[in-house]
């Protein structure tokens, strides 16, 4: 019973939020008083099913991007000609992360638009660290025995990357890409700052016209999908982890 | 036959191995001894080439092992070491078919190759086939190991520590086992270990090895006899001599015609156990049987201690 429990848990939410993205307006009697009389209860400026959808196309494509762009350039410092690039892609990988999701989006504006551009922009920056970082540990912490037993029976440099190194790592390069879009389906709502059509639309519009209805029902479903695709990436890691046990 | 000239590897000026010539015949176990730190493992990582080394040469059936590609090379001998470095995320069958995919057998081959390997360590291939590394006990994985370095069949196998991380019963069945293989295939066996006990068990060659030099390279029973330096005569162990002796000959071959009484012996068992069941039991003479239990006489404790003893 126990070990069911989250998992009943996890798909009633799935249900719940299905269910209030489909059809919000039977969710409307729930949220009625959190609003003044004659407000509307229910985001009307636009479809939530849509800005759900837009929202997740965004955080999909920003961190495609950054797990494309990471893992290669980890790849790429752990190989024995780009060792001497490990100090200085460690540092622009940094940069990336401390740099302020708002700064970036002030500074890329002015350059590509407003939009979803710059909301790319910022999120890709936002998600190279923890995947790069994951990637860098998981390539450099493999077994000393599997790896050289790799060399041992022959495998040239890709054939031991392909066949063994990435394998091996695809377990903490998973944590890595989760640890990134829960990060980046929480900073995506700012891209609305910039007009690119997320979920932080209709946090903004609750905001501006004093309505509570409207800042709950954006972050519980942002706060939603965090938590589905968390749970889903852990499972799939999970389920490599157990593959790759020594 | 691998040929070792002159063979030299420094790392930043520090000398491991200095220049170390030795020849090891085709078709027997040659055994590399000595500390950590000695240089044998360096030695052995030198044949396959996972270390180049600074000076000397080595060749391999008169083929020096650089005319190759590291890699090519490294496919046609079969390396085992230490915790057997299976591959956590690949069967037991798709480990030992690494080396014949890698040279891109066909699928019918490997899978004939699989099925006789796993069949001759005593792994039955339906059960054992689909099963990851970490679904068998040290002593299987072990086993899988050595078979993974022979799937290619390999003319040499190199062996870097194979049984330290097994208990000593697991152990003394996989020495048992591998003796049993390089007859088989009368595969060229080179094997590193720090293990005396080891060494004299399966040893044809012995060799040496203390601050990268062979101090002494030859067959068990001359390094008893005749150890080169103290540091071999204290590698062997003053105490242990003699049961060297007898631990390294079969009883068979100190069998005479005669009668005993009682439990008879195998005539392919060592010496020493031999010796060890007559001052176990109390008695003078063991009977001697073949392998197929057929009588060959006896065997006295008067001629075990006359083959223990030193010869001037």
């Amino acid at each position: 019973m126990k070990v069911w429990a989250p998992t009943i848990l996890r798909g009633l939410l799935l249900l719940l939020l299905v269910a209030f993205l489909v059809s919000p307006g039977s969710f409307e009697p729930l949220l009625k008083p959190l609003v003044q009389p004659n407000a509307p209860a229910i985001y009307n400026q636009g479809s939530l099913l849509g800005l759900t959808l837009q929202h997740l196309r965004t955080v999909f494509i920003a961190t495609l991007a950054a797990t494309i762009i990471a893992v290669l350039l980890a790849i790429l410092v752990t190989r024995p000609f780009g060792a001497e690039f490990l100090a200085l892609s460690r540092s622009l990988v940094n940069i990336g992360q401390t740099f302020p999701p708002v700064a970036v989006l002030a500074l890329a504006v002015p350059a590509v638009g407003f939009g979803e551009k710059p909301t790319l922009i910022a999120l890709f920056l936002y998600g190279l660290l923890p995947i790069f970082e994951n990637t860098l540990t998981a390539l450099t912490n493999l077994p000393r025995s599997v790896m050289e037993a790799a060399r041992g029976s022959g495998m040239t440099p890709l054939q031991r990357l392909v066949q063994v190194e990435l394998p091996l790592s695809l377990p903490v390069i998973v944590a890595g890409i989760r640890l990134s879009v829960v990060i980046s389906l929480a900073t995506a709502t700012i891209g609305s700052t910039v007009a690119a059509r997320t979920l932080g639309e209709v946090i903004i519009a609750g905001l501006q016209s004093n309505n509570l209805a409207f800042i709950l029902q954006g972050g519980l479903i942002v706060g939603a999908l965090a938590v589905l695709i968390y749970d889903g990436l852990s499972a799939i890691e999970a389920m490599l982890t157990r593959r790759v046990r020594t | 036959m691998i040929e070792i000239d002159g063979i030299t590897k420094r790392y930043d000026g520090i000398t491991v191995v200095d220049d170390v010539s030795m020849v090891i015949e085709p078709r027997t176990v040659t055994v590399i001894v000595g500390t950590s730190g000695s240089g044998k493992t360096t030695l052995i990582r030198m044949i396959n080439r996972l270390v180049e080394p600074s000076e000397g040469s080595i060749r391999l059936d008169g083929e020096d092992n650089r005319s190759i590609p590291g890699y090519e090379l490294r496919r046609r001998i079969g390396y085992a070491i230490q915790g057997h470095g299976l591959f956590p995320h690949r069967t037991v069958a798709q480990n030992i078919a690494t080396v014949p995919g890698l040279l891109g057998w066909q699928k019918s081959r490997v899978d004939a190759k699989v099925e006789e390997l796993l069949t001759l360590f005593q792994l039955d291939p339906k059960t054992f086939g689909s099963r990851y590394p970490h679904e068998l006990s040290g002593g299987q994985q072990q086993r899988v190991g050595v078979a993974r370095a022979l799937a290619a069949e390999p003319n040499v196998l190199l062996m870097d520590e194979p049984f330290g991380a097994l208990d000593p019963i697991i152990r003394a069945k996989a020495q048992e086992d591998l003796l049993a293989i390089q007859k088989h295939f009368g595969t060229t066996i080179v094997l590193v270990t720090h293990d005396m006990n080891e060494a004299f068990h399966l040893a044809d060659n012995i060799a040496v090895m203390d601050k990268g030099k062979v101090l002494q390279y030859g067959p068990p029973a001359e390094l008893v006899r005749a150890p080169a330096t103290p540091f071999v005569e204290t590698l062997i162990g003053d105490g242990e001599r003699p049961f060297r002796l007898l631990s390294i000959a079969r009883t068979g071959a100190a069998a005479e015609p005669g009668e005993a009484e009682g439990e008879p012996i195998r005539e392919d068992r060592s010496q020493q156990e031999a010796l060890a069941d007559l001052i176990w039991t109390g008695r003078k003479a063991l009977p001697v049987i073949s392998a197929s239990g057929a009588p060959m006489g006896r065997v006295t404790l008067e001629t075990l201690l006359k083959r223990g003893a030193r010869r001037r």
